[in-house]
């Protein structure tokens, strides 16, 4: 499913170059030089102390556990840990920076050459990872005017509570060759970060960004063509939706003997095109040098060891591990991640739930309730709780109707599955002599239908089996009703 | 009165402590003394008198309740106000922070409160510690309490004059290329800059962040060396603090010079030196010899590159630190139609002209294309001058030389001509550079009754060895810090 479906003989005559910059918002406790928590959603100005504020004569100290957070993404990338690395400034003039420069890494980041794996319908690839750097963020601009915007507002507010959270940067090679490619490596590193629980990765609300530098070139050329970065990417399909207009975009433009410019390009997601925020001629000589605050980043090796000891198994290996030990589908397993449900699911094996059954359940039921609340599925059940609830549909006690209510119950904090079922009274009627009592009565109350049943009328037998529901509230176990009522009309 | 201020801090502090003078007496004694004088000498920005009045009657309190004081406990301290103070005006001597009152008070006076030390104001300086002579202050220049016609020196120049002029006993400078040596040399004072690192800078509003470090002001060796122990902490809100115990300074501060190897640096003797001030330099050297120093003369070949260097990695770093001063957040707002135009306006307003200057070299000093020519080439230059001094220090103890090739000169001698001026740090920036430790001992007047001072530098945290030769010299010296007599200041103006 393309957007902007290309012209068959450009996609065969051009190759598309992309690399993307990743921004990662770290769930440290800590902002990244000071001590101000990082907690979302404070009013106004709040979250902020003299250090983020930049205020006169205070001084940045760096956030160790952002540095953990470097160190755990780079060891998981796969890249080399500097041994020492530094901070540099960037400046520039924007009101929602306190300091009017950005303290960022440079010529020495953190982390440098890496690899992901990435795989799509067409295949697997690998793209190289230059970097992965620390910086902080920005404040947050409110222009209040006609526009909403900086040109043209009457007046402009400054929150600061975002003002110094850290951010890690990854920057991918320009080794991504389609749209689809750039979604799957975003969702592959967005997998990483949330096993190794850096960050909460949100590219809806930006706790995780995402930039596209984007060229084309002749294949089968070796050199690289000029390229456009494309801004405002704030969910997977944005990103692709965005590539695949820049590729279509620059084929064009080259087909009609034009030429393309080195800019920084917008995506207007309702418009569903690019358009430039700003050419290379202004843009601005950040005069990057080291920060003379900062004392180089020199992590101990053996505390990088105790990092790597302390990886989680990687999102890569998960999903190979689910498909070959439980048999499940590449697809399957692609939804249980993306809803960030495996572990849930191997809780829930563990406790002797069947693994496909369970998936099932993930992947329908759960995956559809948490949609339709925005909720995260793995806080709102526990895999032991999944287990109990098939136990009871495996029992008898729970028809899969049932089972569905007492599930959302579950879901909504009701308590386990057993407390819901027994606080709702929704045990199935499964008692046989209780039952015939109740068949016999709906027998009588529905002469007709039975009659058409003595006939030979097999279908009409719903009827009554609809009748005996009716009259348990929908406990009746239903095979048990239907068996109940072929006997007695059999019988006469 | 007179009495009281004419004591060093370390007698006030013995007084106090037998009871024999109360800390509301000493406190008012300066504060008298500074509003007598100081129309005319121009040292304070502020006077504190009902902080100070409050602190020391709570001192005073404490004594008679049989508490432990701090180590400064009742000693009147004079702060340069480029240190941050909670919720007093804090301007870094500049329009653009005319008004700024900051949240937070600076660790180094944090640890000169808790020393008990009496803050009785807040003194002028240089913008943003940018200058040599005072006259860069956004609000008036300081004078030299020696000679009110001539600069007391800078960027700390009122720190100096308010020692000096004997309203305060103590004082707190910073310095960057020289700004607590320099005005010590021409205000006849010791001013200390201790090694980067020894002293926290956080609330030290930034001018350029590798070099500045905050030191005392004092009239003996012994009172800086006290109130340097005061502040000489490790800081876990500065970064560059450096995180293990300081040297003890006060310990071997009595034992003399003898046996100790001391270089003199043959390129601070060259051209620009003024006659009165190598004379005095002369013989403080020949004096080190005759207390049994082994005196020898000692080369920093790259050390005539430190000016250049100096000049431009500071200006680099200001371009940086100053870019914060755009009117969103506190300070001098100039209106505008755009944010842009509003901050331009703004910093275009609360800026002086040596600000806007360095601020103009440091841009172009980094900018794409400048950057390894310029700052990165300095950079270079000055590990270059690291290693002559690591070279040095192989065999000597402390190296001296003059402090500052003149001796105090008169008010806008140099104010049309920045080279004139910037060549004032000629012998101070290149310890500043390394990072090593460096002072002032005032050794001398020249022929014009005016202050000469001696530069003594020593290899990283070996403040000790150099606290310990200055005080020998000094007590061979016998320098007295005496102003035409405290009394002068307080008669009218001649004519």
């Amino acid at each position: 499913m393309t957007d902007t479906p290309r012209a068959a003989p450009a996609e065969e005559a051009w190759e598309a170059v992309i690399g993307l910059e990743v921004h990662v918002e770290l769930a440290t406790a800590t902002k990244m030089f000071c001590g101000c928590s990082t907690d979302f959603g404070g009013a106004p100005n709040t979250r902020t102390c003299p250090v983020c504020l930049g205020q006169p004569g205070t001084l940045p100290v760096t956030n160790r556990g952002a540095v953990e957070s470097a160190i755990r993404l780079g060891l998981a990338l796969g890249c080399d840990i500097a041994p020492s690395s530094q901070f540099h400034r960037k400046n520039y003039f924007y009101p929602d920076m306190p300091k009017n420069y950005q303290i960022s890494q440079y010529d020495v980041p953190i982390c440098r050459g890496g690899a992901l794996e990435v795989s799509t319908d067409t295949g697997t690839t690998t793209v190289g990872i230059t970097r992965v750097h620390m910086e902080e963020d920005t404040g947050k601009s409110l222009h209040i005017g006609a526009t909403g915007r900086l040109h043209g507002a009457e007046y402009s507010l400054v929150d600061y509570n975002r003002a110094g959270i850290p951010l890690l940067e990854i920057v991918s090679e320009p080794d991504i060759r389609s749209a689809e490619e750039a979604a799957a490596y975003v969702a592959e590193l967005r997998a990483i970060v949330l096993a190794l629980g850096i960050s909460d990765a949100k590219l809806e609300e930006g706790s995780m960004r995402c930039d596209a530098n984007v060229s084309i070139r002749p294949r089968g050329s070796g050199a690289y063509g000029t390229r456009a970065e494309v801004k405002n990417l704030n969910s997977l399909r944005s990103l692709r939706r965005a590539v695949a207009y820049e590729i279509e975009r620059q084929v064009t433009h080259l087909e009609d003997g034009g030429e393309v410019v080195q800019e920084t390009r917008h995506w207007d997601e309702d418009g569903g095109r690019t358009y430039t925020l700003r050419t290379k001629e202004t843009t601005e000589d950040y005069r990057y040098f080291p920060d003379p605050d900062l004392v180089p980043i020199e992590p101990d090796p053996a505390w990088i060891e105790e990092i790597r000891a302390s990886l989680p198994e990687l999102p890569a290996v998960t999903r190979a591990r689910l498909m070959e030990v439980h048999g499940l589908s590449r697809e399957q397993v692609a939804v249980l991640a993306g809803a960030g449900l495996v572990a849930v699911l191997e809780e829930a094996v563990e406790a002797g739930a069947e693994a496909g059954e369970a998936t099932n359940w993930l992947t329908n039921e759960v995956v559809a309730w948490a949609g339709e609340r925005d909720a995260d599925p793995a806080r709102a059940l526990a895999g032991v709780h999944l287990a109990e609830l098939l136990a009871l549909v495996a029992d008898g006690t729970l028809s899969k109707k049932l089972a569905r209510e007492v599930l959302t119950d579950v879901l909504e904090g009701g308590g386990t599955p057993r407390e819901v079922v027994a606080e709702r009274g929704l045990e199935q009627l499964s008692d046989e002599a209780e039952l015939a009592a109740v068949c016999d009565q709906v027998i009588a109350d529905n002469a007709e239908a039975a009659e058409e049943v003595r006939q030979g009328n097999a279908k009409a037998i719903g009827a009554l089996v609809g009748g005996v529901m009716r009259a348990t509230q929908g406990k009746a176990n239903p095979q048990l009703a239907n068996k109940l009522l072929r006997e007695r009309l059999a019988a006469e | 009165m007179i009495d009281l201020v004419t004591r060093s801090a370390l007698e006030l502090r013995d007084l106090v402590a037998a009871g024999e003078v109360s800390a509301v007496d000493v406190a008012t004694a300066h504060l008298e003394r500074i509003h007598a004088t100081d129309e005319r000498v121009g040292a304070f920005l502020r006077t504190l008198d009902d902080e100070a009045l409050a602190h020391a009657a709570d001192i005073d309190r404490r004594r008679a309740a049989g508490e432990d004081l701090g180590m400064l406990a009742g000693v009147p301290l004079a702060v340069k106000d480029l240190l941050c103070t909670r919720g007093v005006e804090t301007t870094a001597g500049s329009r653009i922070l005319a008004d700024y009152r900051p949240p937070y008070d600076a660790t180094a006076v944090i640890h000169a409160r808790e020393a008990d030390a009496v803050i009785i104001g807040k003194t002028n300086m240089d913008e943003f510690a940018m200058g040599s002579s005072c006259e860069n202050s956004a609000f008036f220049p300081t004078r030299n309490p020696w000679d009110l016609g001539r600069v007391p020196g800078g960027s700390s120049g009122g720190s100096a004059a308010a020692v000096a002029a004997f309203q305060a006993p103590l004082a707190l400078g910073t310095d960057t290329g020289g700004s607590i040596r320099q005005p010590a040399s021409l205000c006849g004072l010791v001013g200390v800059k201790p090694t980067y690192g020894l002293v926290s800078r956080y609330g030290l509003i930034a001018f350029a962040s590798s070099l500045d470090q905050i030191g005392p002001f004092a009239r003996t060796v012994v009172d800086a060396a006290e109130l340097l122990t005061v502040i000489a902490r490790p800081d876990p809100r500065d970064s560059t603090s450096i995180p293990k115990p300081p040297p003890n300074l006060l310990a071997g501060l009595d034992d003399g010079a003898d046996g100790l190897r001391v270089g003199v640096v043959a390129e601070f003797f060259g051209d620009g030196l003024e006659a009165g001030v190598r004379t005095r330099v002369t013989e403080a050297v020949e004096r080190l010899a005759g207390l049994g120093a082994d005196v020898v003369e000692v080369s920093l070949p790259h050390a005539p590159y430190g000016l250049p260097a100096y000049y431009l990695i500071a200006p680099s770093e200001c371009s940086s630190n100053l870019a914060r001063y755009d009117g969103v957040r506190y300070g001098l707002r100039e209106e505008g139609a755009t944010s842009a135009a509003m901050m331009a306006a703004t910093r275009g307003a609360g800026f002086g002209t040596e600000v806007k200057r360095r601020l103009m070299i440091g841009t172009y000093a980094l900018s794409a294309g400048y950057y390894d020519a310029y700052y990165a080439q300095a950079q270079r230059v000055r590990t270059l001058i690291a290693r002559d001094f690591d070279a040095v220090f192989a065999n000597c103890d402390v190296i001296v030389g003059p402090t500052a090739p003149t001796a105090a000169f008169p008010l806008g001698a140099k104010t049309d001509d920045p080279l004139a001026m910037y060549l004032n740090d000629i012998y101070s920036v290149p310890a500043s550079l390394a990072g090593i430790p460096a002072m002032n001992l005032p050794v001398g007047l020249d022929d014009d009754g005016l202050p000469v001072g001696l530069q003594l530098m020593a290899p990283m945290l070996d403040e000790p060895v150099m606290l310990r030769v200055a005080r020998a010299l000094e007590a061979a010296v016998g320098f007295a810090t005496t102003p035409r007599g405290p009394e002068a200041l307080e008669a009218p103006a001649a004519a």
